[in-house]
């Protein structure tokens, strides 16, 4: 497999783009508990590395479909972050003009199509944009993330079909976080990696420990070039876990507390902090770009608060 | 000038609009015939594959999903698909792509993203029993977000299908399989063919037409029931009583104001289709004019629909279930002695 050298300021600002994601998360969660925040939320902190290391070095060009769990992927595939957050406030200057919400952040003119909270619906969607870049004859590809759940949607099985049989630029990337709300992934299906999946589809597949920024960084790399060079899809199942609960009321009653453990133990930033830190980047510059990423989610909670909300009658525009 | 078909006007659309814009593109089962596919199940992209392609006329798996989702994807990237369906029935394991992604999709993204698709949908009862017979618009007409249409002749056919192909927003074309023409004859199949100008033309949204003009009666009526309603106004105009007959030719938007017009002067108003009684479109038509037109009336609005059943294969019992011309010319007799 190609393996595509990541230099020591790559790193570092894949780093920084983690920390952004895990910061970023940690603010939304206090500021629900505060109350301030309307809504739902379905937070991505602990998979940062699965977002960055997918989608570090892609073209704006390039696209990306999330979920309900967006978070990490936008800000990765570079919607703003005060977009971002004015959106989680309802703001009329949220990346969705306050209509989409948590679960439907995007913006397209970077690459990120609306998030998607209908489990496996952005899969066909995502063959779409892929028949679409290959009739228009370009090198663009599409990164599809969805769940451990959506395996088991029909959306699944005919998205990546579809991808298959037409060599679609599509790398379906599945981040099995092992549960689907509270419903461990080991009781809904018999094949315990999901990767193994795409032998029934004639496609590559492979499952990566997804908390290893660079590991997922070297499977994508492969998978971007192999779809850029019209070789078709590939499916990368990412091995992770959330570090919060699947939505914002939901306390993990059902996970064991040692497998949590365990999994904290591998947090893909830390580990990550420590690499940088093994390869002589100084923890004082460490230090300071992240207490300058801290002061940027301050500022976009700042400007998120101070802007003006949409007008009621707004919610009649935008229907056709 | 020529004399042409439901079939062969799609077809000339189709073919017109992917010569015009290359962006345009159609998927479906069988739709091609190369590697595969005969044209479509009503022959209405025959030829296309052999012009086009199998790059543009592209035959998918059986796999209703994909076929949706990815005509909203490329959608949203830049093309402009033409999805196929071989059976209206079958949109029902796309429902999550169409209700919940290409309708809400510009809405949801602040206008930012936009899902011009057309998804063409063959209704009606042809004795195939109730999984190939059912009259869909109802559905579709209750989500916000959608456009939906319905040509009951040859020269509407294209000009509502071309501009639903240029329209930016997700159509849903609804054809009658009785009315298609051609050589391909179901049991008691009509052919509303048309005399189509060799110039380019489209046919605007939320514009009905009116095929008969009347006194005593507005009749609206959709596909195939519209043919029906025809034939029962030449029957009831033999007895004294003149019916206007309206075509909505598109159900949303729906065009209320030219059904508001029409019973100034009649009156009375009935509606036919062939979606079952129990909210169908004319349900909403009927709420509609209750609220904003019930003076003009001096009589309760009649609907004529299909009894509120699965549709039966027995013809005997298909022919019962579905309004005929009697039922549609007994409505009018009871309506204008009420």
């Amino acid at each position: 497999m190609a393996n595509k050298k990541v230099s020591k300021d790559q790193m570092v600002e894949m780093y920084k783009e983690m920390y952004l994601i895990r910061k970023y998360e940690e603010r939304i969660y206090y500021l629900f508990l505060e109350g301030t925040m309307p809504g739902s939320i379905h937070q991505s902190h602990g998979q940062e590395a699965s977002a960055v290391g997918m989608l570090y070095g892609l073209r704006d060009s390039d696209y990306m479909a999330s979920t309900h769990r967006p978070a990490g992927h936008d800000l990765a595939k570079g919607v703003s972050l005060k977009s971002m957050m004015c959106e989680m406030f309802g703001k009329a200057n949220g990346c969705c003009k306050g209509k989409g919400g948590a679960m439907h952040t995007g913006d397209i003119k970077v690459g990120a199509i609306p998030a998607n909270a209908i489990v496996g619906g952005n899969i066909p969607i995502a063959a779409g944009i892929g028949l679409a870049l290959k009739m228009q004859k370009k090198d663009d590809v599409v990164v599809c993330f969805f769940g451990d759940g959506a395996s088991n949607e029909g959306s699944f099985h005919e998205g990546i079909n579809g991808a298959a049989i037409w060599d679609l630029p599509v790398i379906f990337v599945c981040e099995n976080n092992l549960y689907g709300a509270s419903t461990p992934y080991r009781t809904v299906s018999k094949v315990q990696n999901i990767a193994d999946r795409a032998s029934s589809y004639g496609i590559e597949g492979y499952s990566v420990d997804g908390n290893d920024v660079l590991a997922v960084h070297e499977i994508a790399t492969y998978a971007v070039n192999k779809a850029r060079n019209g070789l078709g899809p590939t499916l990368i199942e990412l091995k992770t876990y959330r570090i919060p609960g699947h939505s914002r009321s939901d306390a993990c009653a059902y996970r064991n507390k040692d497998e949590e453990k365990q999994w904290f133990a591998k947090d893909p930033i830390t580990s990550f902090r420590k690499t940088l830190m093994d390869l002589g980047v100084k923890e004082e510059d460490i230090i300071s770009l992240e207490n300058k990423i801290d002061e940027e989610i301050e500022e976009a909670v700042e400007f998120a608060i101070a802007s003006p909300d949409p007008l009621p009658e707004d919610a009649l525009n935008d229907v056709y | 000038m020529s004399e042409t078909t439901i079939v062969e006007a799609l077809n000339q659309a189709i073919a017109e609009e992917m010569r015009r814009d290359e962006s345009v593109y159609c998927l479906g089962e069988d739709i091609s015939s190369l590697d595969g596919g005969y044209g479509g199940a009503w022959a209405v992209t025959k030829g296309l594959g052999e012009e086009f392609g199998a790059e543009r006329i592209i035959n998918t798996p059986i796999s209703e999903i994909l076929i949706s989702g990815v005509a909203v994807g490329s959608a949203m990237v830049g093309m402009r698909p033409i999805a196929d369906l071989q059976y209206g029935d079958f949109i029902f394991c796309m429902m999550d792509q169409l209700v919940n992604q290409a309708a809400k999709m510009k809405y949801m993204s602040g206008g930012t993203v936009e899902i011009p698709m057309v998804l063409r949908a063959p209704v009606g009862a042809s004795t195939r029993g109730a999984q190939h017979a059912q009259s869909l618009e109802a559905f579709f007409t209750h989500v916000p977000g959608l456009k939906v249409i319905c040509p009951s002749n040859a020269y509407d056919a294209k000009g509502l299908l071309k501009q639903a192909i240029r329209d930016n927003s997700p159509v849903i074309c609804f054809e009658h399989k009785k009315l298609y023409g051609g050589k391909r004859k179901e049991e008691g199949a009509l052919s509303p063919s048309s005399v189509i100008p060799d110039e380019d033309y489209v046919i605007e949204f939320g514009k009905a037409a009116v095929r008969r003009e009347g006194e005593d009666i507005t009749i609206v009526a959709n596909l195939l029931m519209l043919h029906r309603a025809m034939e029962a106004a030449e029957i009831l105009s033999k007895e004294g009583i003149s019916c206007e007959v309206i075509d909505p030719r598109t159900l949303l938007p729906f065009d209320f104001e030219t059904v508001f017009e029409s019973i100034k002067k009649t009156s009375r108003l009935m509606i036919v289709h062939e979606d079952n009684y129990t909210n169908g479109w004319g349900s909403e038509l009927s709420a509609k004019v209750a609220e904003e037109a019930i003076y003009y009336l001096d009589a309760p609005i009649k609907r004529v629909a299909s009894y509120d059943v699965p549709i039966p294969f027995s013809p005997v019992m298909e022919n019962y279930v579905i309004p005929n011309v009697d039922r549609i010319v007994e409505g009018a007799r009871n309506l204008m002695q009420s």
